[in-house]
């Protein structure tokens, strides 16, 4: 793809103008890093970073039938969800396969955000429009909107200076509207780094000035922009999944070892029957994390797998860990080989370095 | 950007740096702000023949391993081990310090092909 058929977010001169280093990512042209990815991941781990996520879809269902048609199109139980809740959920392919996975809000009683993976975004939103039912609106309103993403410890400090002193953020996978500055934004209390943090989407129009009052305030804070590349490193570390890398729609969430967010009490929703037949059965491959047991070159995504000269698996990520100084990465790996505290081994450019299966999440704060 | 005069450039960004019947041989300032944060460096074996423009080293940073290309046609002779304990000497001093490793080579008309400081800017615009 030639860089003027990529998109941009209403953030891009804001991150040009910062010297960010800019790159093709799921159509869209976005910061990688401004000045380390180490540094950003540090301030994230232990101040706060604010990440552009603009290039991420929203799509919104309304209508009466919406609720029990989203239950067809989603794994997640939707009737667990109260006005202004959201949870993680997966849209699934007739195989089982992963389509995407996303947070679905209930913004209003008939109303929902589904906030999707950028590079999938019309790919979802034409899949959910040729499973439309009767009485369901839906409408892609990802040019409409821009968000940033604010994580870290000091999040709540920056909250207070950016929303009043005494306002709080809303509560773990809550989402509320909240004046700004002449202005309303969305915020909710969701991220993708394993601290804490916050969501925030607002008009397009709106996302320059929020994003530099944020980063105004947030310099008593040790605040950083942060690119691509840290929120990379600080999700593996923690094992969120990335679409496209440990979840594609050859795979199910059992495999992928999500099969939380499937409510299998409902009755019916599109590739139900494979994943529950997976969940019955088990899965013959797994997605496990593993950290590397010597110095030595970090996994990168699509490394075979051994254990001693068979081939179990392969990389899906991999990276060093700046919070842990290994090289740490996830990979599926056939199920006899799946279990925490095997030996495996990563082959790299033809030399194989012993690593071990570990249990999730691999970074935890201490 | 940093492009000494008295060192010549390839395409693929490694400097060489002339001394005597021998070559030394690193990546640029140019190129360590590009790949940013090194975290790892495969340094070639000793006595290893190599050809110009063969891949015998790897950088890599947290994103991605990039690969290393031998400047002419010669014998690894030395390389620089400090790089395995302290890869960032690749970011810090990317022409002192930093180097990666040193060739003796075959024949010193193979350099006739390769960059000047001016060439090389010209270049990295």
């Amino acid at each position: 793809m030639s860089e003027t058929a990529q998109k941009t977010t209403p953030l891009y001169q804001e991150h040009v103008q910062r010297g960010a280093k800019i790159i093709p990512f799921g159509g869209w042209l976005m910061p990688v890093q401004y000045t380390s990815i180490i540094e950003e991941h540090q301030a994230v781990r232990n101040n706060v970073g604010i990440f552009d996520i603009s290039h991420m879809g929203q799509l919104l269902v309304s209508g009466p039938a919406a609720a029990e048609w989203l239950n067809t199109m989603l794994t997640n139980n939707i009737d667990k969800l109260e006005i202004g809740q959201g949870h993680y959920t997966f849209l699934l392919n007739e195989r089982g396969g992963i389509v995407d996975d996303l947070i679905v809000y209930r913004i209003e009683g008939q109303m929902f955000l589904l906030v999707v993976n950028a590079a999938r975004t019309d790919e979802d939103f034409a899949w959910l429009n040729r499973h439309r039912a009767k009485d369901v609106g839906l409408k892609n309103r990802s040019a409409d909107f821009g968000g940033v993403a604010i994580q870290g410890p000091r999040m709540v400090e920056l909250f207070r200076a950016l929303f009043g002193k005494d306002s709080d953020p809303p509560g773990r996978n809550r989402i509320v509207d909240l004046p700004f500055d002449g202005t309303s934004v969305s915020v909710a209390r969701t991220g993708y780094t394993g601290e804490d943090g916050v969501e925030v989407f607002f008009r397009a129009g709106d996302a320059a000035k929020f994003w530099n009052a944020a980063l105004e305030k947030g310099k008593a804070f040790g605040i950083k922009p942060c690119g691509l590349g840290a929120r990379d490193t600080l999700r593996l570390e923690v094992c969120y999944p990335l679409n496209g890398s440990d979840l594609s729609p050859e795979r199910n969430p059992i495999e992928a070892g999500l099969g939380f967010f499937v409510d299998l009490t409902k009755p019916n929703f599109i590739g139900r029957e494979v994943v529950s037949k997976m969940k019955e059965n088990g899965s013959p491959e797994n997605l496990v994390a593993f950290r590397m047991q010597a110095k030595g070159p970090p996994p990168r995504p699509h490394y075979p797998v051994f254990d001693k000269d068979e081939r179990v698996g392969e990389v899906t990520s991999g990276t060093l860990s700046p919070s842990l100084n290994y090289g740490i990465g996830m990979a599926y790996v056939s199920a006899p080989h799946a279990k925490i505290g095997t030996r495996i081994d990563i082959e790299i450019r033809g030399q194989k370095f012993p690593a071990t299966i570990e249990k999730k999440p691999l970074y935890k704060k201490s | 950007m940093n492009v000494p005069d008295d060192l010549l450039y390839t395409e693929t960004h490694e400097w060489i740096r002339r001394e005597g019947e021998n070559v030394r041989v690193g990546i640029t300032d140019h190129a360590q702000s590009e790949l940013t944060d090194v975290v790892y460096v495969e340094l070639p074996k000793m006595d290893r023949q190599v050809n110009a423009r063969e891949a015998i080293a790897v950088v890599e940073s947290v994103k991605a391993a990039s690969d290393i290309y031998a400047p002419a046609k010669g014998t690894v002779v030395e390389v620089n081990k400090a790089l395995e304990a302290d890869p960032g000497l690749l970011n810090r001093e990317p022409f002192g310090e930093g180097w990666i490793f040193v060739l003796k080579i075959d024949n010193p008309d193979d350099l006739k092909q390769l960059k000047d400081a001016a060439a090389y800017r010209q270049q990295i615009g």
